[in-house]
């Protein structure tokens, strides 16, 4: 986790042209762009490959009870801090004995769960702000804006730590955390396509139709906006991920008995004398997880043709 | 141009004064009391009352905050609960250590990723391409802390080459850059800050300067015969101020989010003593790191983009 992990969308005043906007067209069209993403994604072997280890990790974590070949939780005084392939201890055992492949594969759960709800939340919550002062602009655009602006101010890892360390751990402080962290650049990127689709014709021409306000942010501006709001959202996953890890790694996260693998880092660190190996196997788990959706969220802006 | 610097300025001011309101706000976003959080857990009632009268937390939350700003903007950040000492003072210590280390990560992120950069665009799909490529996916996704434990265990356990932690013998404030013996603690901290930076840097580069060479001007350069190299000059030329802005982005960034690289190298900076704020549940502290940090990155900020506004003449924003 850095100081970097959110990049800072492009600020108002540098916004390019951007993206295109697609014209708003009957439901059958509208399928077909999905269609069109669709066939794009299906000859990118590199991103349905790494598609498919997103799946398996998703799977480990929630099939985990299945999987595990120990009680995440059961220590034993007897096998601390045993080395790869002891017994059935095959990625060896922490400093309280317990096994380590199973307290990943319960690990991934939480970060899993810190990846994509926060980054939900925040698409929800900052793609509403968004859109509304995108499409209203004026007054409620500035006020919007400037007080997302102030978020801006911090980089993401110190805004992290600010609220977090004053919230304190547990898993909510740290969702309600990570999701106030992700949220002023979700809406600064759904603003700047809904201020470029309110001034596009086909709003003018369905306002003079004499649709309601509701029914052109429904059918027009959300149509439009979701694809590089949820393009940029899909860069967060791994971001919120990285931050998720590294509040743990400080002690602002779940709490012990609870498997974390930002946590079992920094449990593990007073072993690297003994355990060098055994002790970065946790990280081994983030850093996977956050390649593979990196990759995949590239794949995916290649494939919906969103610009950075 | 001045007067878009000049309004650039006075755009700071807001954000500024927003700032200190999240920094204020932090006290009653921690549980309990924000007296409680000002004093050690065994403070008698009559210290909470004369606490409270003193910080003027028996007033409104809009005159405590003025009260509480006037006292940041003359450099008093109250005092640390464990240490009692001036937190500025603590501050301003730690920053001494983060500034170099920040510094020289960014400036070696920079000048590897502009190298790699620039050989992966005149490149596009080739095999050094694709290992730039490879190397900025690494950068951004693994996480520091990690990458932090790994050089310590390969340079440290196995291998004994560096120190594990710290700033050697002499401490913070003896440290010689220019002795190895005390510079080679610096060395794993400034590799496990430098990874992220170069990362996104060399995606920055590698992007901004492939789209520059498939622009139209640089087809009149290649028609009117220039060799490659030059070609790639005027490419660069153009996509500076973009890969400029960047840079001290970065900068901000791992000056500001430096907490897991020093924790884990027990490196005295300021985010080391943030790691301390929070271990020992030190508010003031934790307070007046955090605003001195954002100020430092508003204003790294606003000098990038005054000096992007002089690099690049095409920026005419007022």
């Amino acid at each position: 986790m850095s100081g970097a992990l959110v990049e800072a969308p492009p600020a108002a005043d540098a916004r390019a042209q951007g993206v295109p906007a697609r014209e708003a067209e009957p439901a059958t069209r509208v399928r077909g762009y999905w269609g069109n993403v669709w066939q794009r994604l299906r000859y990118d072997y590199a991103t349905l490959f790494f598609l498919f280890v997103i799946l398996l990790i998703v799977a480990s974590a929630v099939f985990a009870p299945l999987l595990s070949p120990f009680d995440p939780n059961k220590a034993s005084m007897a096998h601390r801090l045993k080395p790869l392939f002891y017994h059935d201890n095959i990625l060896g055992t922490d400093e309280q004995g317990r096994d380590i492949l199973s307290r990943i594969l319960y690990g991934g759960r939480t970060s899993l769960l810190m990846g994509i709800v926060p980054v939900v939340a925040a698409t929800f919550v900052g793609g509403l702000f968004g859109v509304v002062a995108g499409y209203a602009g004026g007054r409620l655009n500035t006020i919007i804006m400037r007080s997302m602006d102030v978020f801006f101010a911090f980089p993401s890892v110190l805004l992290a730590v600010a609220i977090s360390g004053s919230l304190g751990g547990g898993m909510v402080n740290q969702l309600i955390t990570l999701t106030v962290v992700l949220t002023p650049p979700l809406c600064r990127v759904a603003e700047t396509s809904a201020s470029q689709i309110r001034s596009m014709d086909f709003v003018d021409a369905a306002r003079a139709s004499g649709a309601s306000t509701v029914s052109i942010l429904l059918h027009h501006v959300l149509v439009n906006v979701v694809s590089p709001v949820l393009v940029y959202a899909s860069t967060l996953v791994s971001a919120s991920i990285l931050l998720a890890s590294g509040l743990s790694f400080l002690g602002l996260g779940v709490s012990p008995p609870t498997p974390d693998w930002g946590l079992m880092l920094s449990t593990l660190r007073e072993a690297i004398y003994v355990r060098p190996i055994v002790c970065a196997m946790p990280g081994v788990a983030i850093l996977l997880t956050s390649i593979a959706f990196n990759l995949v969220s590239d794949g995916l802006r290649q494939a919906m043709d969103v610009k950075a | 141009m001045w007067l878009y610097a000049a309004r650039r300025l006075l755009m700071t001011i807001p954000i500024g004064l927003g700032v200190t309101v999240i920094c204020f706000a932090l006290i009653y976003l921690a549980p309990g009391d924000p007296v409680q959080s000002l004093l050690p857990p065994d403070a008698t009632a009559k210290d909470v009352a004369e606490l409270k009268h003193a910080y003027g937390l028996d007033k409104p939350i809009p005159v405590q905050y003025l009260i509480w700003l006037g006292h940041a903007l003359t450099g008093n950040l109250g005092r640390s609960i464990q240490t009692n000492q001036p937190v500025l003072d603590e501050v301003t210590r730690a920053l001494a250590n983060t500034i170099p280390i920040a510094v020289i990560s960014v400036i070696l992120a920079f000048v590897i990723a502009l190298g790699l950069g620039i050989l992966a665009a005149t490149r596009v799909g080739g095999i050094l391409d694709r290992l730039a490529t490879g190397v900025a996916v690494l950068g951004i996704s693994v996480p520091q802390f990690w990458l932090g434990v790994i050089l310590v265990i390969a340079f440290a356990v196995e291998l004994g080459w560096l120190p594990a932690t710290g700033m050697g013998s002499s401490g913070s404030e003896h440290f010689s850059w220019f002795k190895w013996s005390e510079a080679k603690y610096a060395v794993m901290p400034i590799i496990a800050l430098t990874m992220t930076p170069l990362g996104i840097l060399m995606r920055t580069t590698r992007s901004s300067i492939a789209e520059m060479l498939a622009l139209d001007f640089i087809q009149t350069l290649r028609a009117k015969g220039l060799s490659n190299a030059a070609i790639v000059i005027h490419a660069i030329r153009n996509a500076l101020p973009q890969i400029l802005a960047m840079f001290g982005l970065q900068l901000g960034y791992l000056i500001g989010g430096s907490i897991l690289v020093e924790t884990v190298f027990t490196w005295p900076g300021t985010g080391f003593l943030l790691n301390k704020a929070i271990l020992t549940r030190d508010i003031p502290l934790l307070q007046g790191t955090i605003l001195v940090l954002a100020m430092a990155f508003v204003l790294i900020n606003l000098v990038v983009d005054l000096l992007q506004t002089a690099v690049d003449p095409r920026i005419k924003r007022a």
